[in-house]
């Protein structure tokens, strides 16, 4: 069990360690490190930031991904499954439309809106119902969708294509400052969704057979819900929708190390961040200078990894 | 004494029920569609509100009893179990010692809770097999197997048979009655008169939210009985090992 988790951290290691020396501009790295300008700069404010979001972003979804799955017992499920980074791409496009600088803190308005208005409604007196949760959201993204398709119907051209590129996501070199607040907060909050790993378990099983083990369901279920939630709407607002992400690591894991939470969790954690930084340093690299947006990525070449995976037959040896 | 109801109240609007069950023996539960049998299941299992009236579990209302402690004296066994994710048939049994969890890892006392649950369900076999790829028999084993782990002193079972064929059926009902011998007070809801007749001490008859008989089971399942809850004719044998079984006409 232990060493799928020192596997998994290796690999994350070796990935954080040698994707901001990968880019289109060889950088040397005594000069870099002696502060000399332009491979200092390209370093330490073009490509350390941007890596680190890609690491924090992919573990928060994967984290989520694997979360939301086990709480609606939907193998389909994904961070954005329940509505909340519409409700983001709704408030970064209603900034973009009224001229508001601020995207990413309207998209976190908007995040927080509907996982409030999400929770309000699946409260059936004193219980949380994953099925209510699960249409609620489903309905929120939908109604998200018509006002960011009435938004974009509205907006100018080079509005418009503000809008395009925001829905497509993707990561971006930010204020280590901004980093810091994001890691305060996505760290914590895995650290607790990881900390529930055992009664995760059973609530993958179901809602009477986790109750009647001794679990206060409504409870872990709240708690897993506003932890996924937040970990989505903090990500999307920095980085957009970024698809497959959390969708396509758990799924990948579960094949390979089974359903216990306790070694899914932390693996997705850590490989979640890995497969991210991984698809982002592809999409500046493969063709720059101009980047291929992460989502196309993570679905193009995660896809075809997925597929490979779920038809061997053979169980890796390397995890 | 481990159930006692006080006109318990578990259909809606209809009327109430008082008994009391021991804390040992096989308890059969039966009645037709829609009786509330499995309502009444699942109020003593704790998951449910009773729609009026008290269901206490030794001396203390289900409903308060701190979920923990209640889940290490009384262990619920749904009718089946669907899963969407590939846990093996021993970590749906090791889910059983969630009552007793102190932290991230199982104890020792919880590694062997486990395996003897695992000997006394017979599962070794298929112990780290996926369980969505069990028969629907070993799958009724495994969750068997889960429950014993809790260590409980009563099991609360709706209909655990209704999925099995019939060697299943009745391997399952002879270790309920073991166990219940052992001194674990066993509540079965059940549709097979038969296996009450065969297997159980006590049997609680439910018609339309009521309490209708009650008793020792060969005293109360009579033909009359059963004409008058589930309107069928039926004729009660006594078979060459002094077994009674029940032969019902269409």
């Amino acid at each position: 069990m232990t060493r799928s988790i020192w596997v998994s951290l290796a690999m994350l290691i070796l990935v954080a360690v040698s994707a901001p020396l990968i880019g289109s501009t060889h950088i040397d790295l005594g000069r870099a490190f002696a502060g000399v300008s332009p491979d200092s700069e390209i370093l330490f404010y073009a490509r350390l930031p941007r890596v680190l979001l890609a690491l924090l972003a992919g573990a928060a979804l994967a984290v989520t991904g694997v979360l939301f799955q086990c709480l609606l017992r939907d193998p389909l499920a994904e961070p954005y499954t329940l509505g909340v980074s519409s409700g983001a791409s709704v408030g970064a496009v209603l900034a973009i439309c009224f001229g508001i600088r601020a995207t990413g803190l309207a998209s976190l308005a908007g995040a927080a809106g509907v996982l409030l208005i999400v929770l309000g409604i699946a409260w059936e007196g004193r219980r949380l119902s994953s099925f209510t949760l699960l249409l609620t959201g489903v309905t929120m993204n939908s109604m998200s969708f018509a006002v960011i398709m009435f938004l974009h119907n509205l907006a100018t051209f080079s509005q418009s294509f503000a809008i395009s590129r925001w829905l497509m996501g993707g990561l971006d070199a930010i204020e280590y400052s901004t980093l810091g607040w994001l890691a305060a907060a996505v760290l914590p909050v895995c650290a607790v969704v990881i900390v529930f790993a055992r009664q995760w378990n059973l609530m993958a099983v179901g809602e009477e057979w986790a109750a009647s083990r001794g679990i206060a369901t409504t409870r872990l279920m709240t708690i897993g819900y506003i932890a996924g939630s937040v970990l989505t709407g903090l990500v999307t607002a920095l980085t957009g929708p970024i698809g497959f992400v959390g969708l396509i690591v758990p799924h990948a894991l579960r094949l390979r190390l089974g359903a216990d939470h306790r070694v899914l969790l932390p693996c997705s954690f850590l490989l979640g961040a890995a497969f991210l930084c991984v698809c982002d340093t592809m999409s500046r690299t493969v063709i720059a200078p101009t980047e291929i947006p992460v989502g196309v990525i993570t679905a193009l070449c995660g896809g075809p990894f997925f597929i490979w995976l779920l038809r061997s037959k053979r169980r890796s040896v390397w995890l | 004494m481990s159930f006692r109801a006080d006109r318990l109240g578990f259909a809606y609007g209809l009327e109430d029920a008082t008994f009391q069950l021991p804390a040992a023996g096989l308890i059969a539960v039966v009645g037709p569609n829609g009786a509330g049998k499995s309502t009444l299941v699942s109020i003593m299992a704790g998951l449910r509100e009773p729609y009026r009236g008290s269901c206490q579990y030794a001396g203390k209302e289900v409903r308060q009893w701190p979920r923990r402690e209640f889940a290490r004296r009384v262990a619920f066994l749904p009718q089946f179990l669907r899963l969407e994710f590939p846990f093996t048939s021993e970590q749906v049994v090791f889910m059983g010692r969630t009552p007793y969890a102190a932290g991230w890892f199982e104890s020792p006392a919880d590694r062997e809770a486990v395996e003897r649950a695992i000997v006394t369900a017979d599962i070794a076999a298929f112990r780290s097999r996926d369980f969505r790829s069990l028969s629907g028999g070993e799958r009724q084993r495994v969750i068997l197997a889960s429950s014993l782990a809790q260590e409980p002193e009563t099991l609360l079972l709706d209909e655990p048979t209704t999925f099995l064929d019939l060697k299943h059926q009745l391997s399952m009902y002879k270790l309920l009655s073991e166990l219940a011998r052992k001194g674990i007070a066993v509540i079965a809801v059940t549709h097979d008169l038969n296996l009450a007749l065969q297997y159980s001490d006590r049997t609680l008859v439910l018609d339309r939210g009521r309490l209708v008989a009650d008793g020792v089971t060969r005293e109360v399942l009579t033909p009359d009985l059963i004409h008058t809850v589930f309107g069928v004719r039926a004729q009660l044998h006594t078979g060459s090992t002094g077994n009674a079984w029940m032969q019902y006409d269409a």
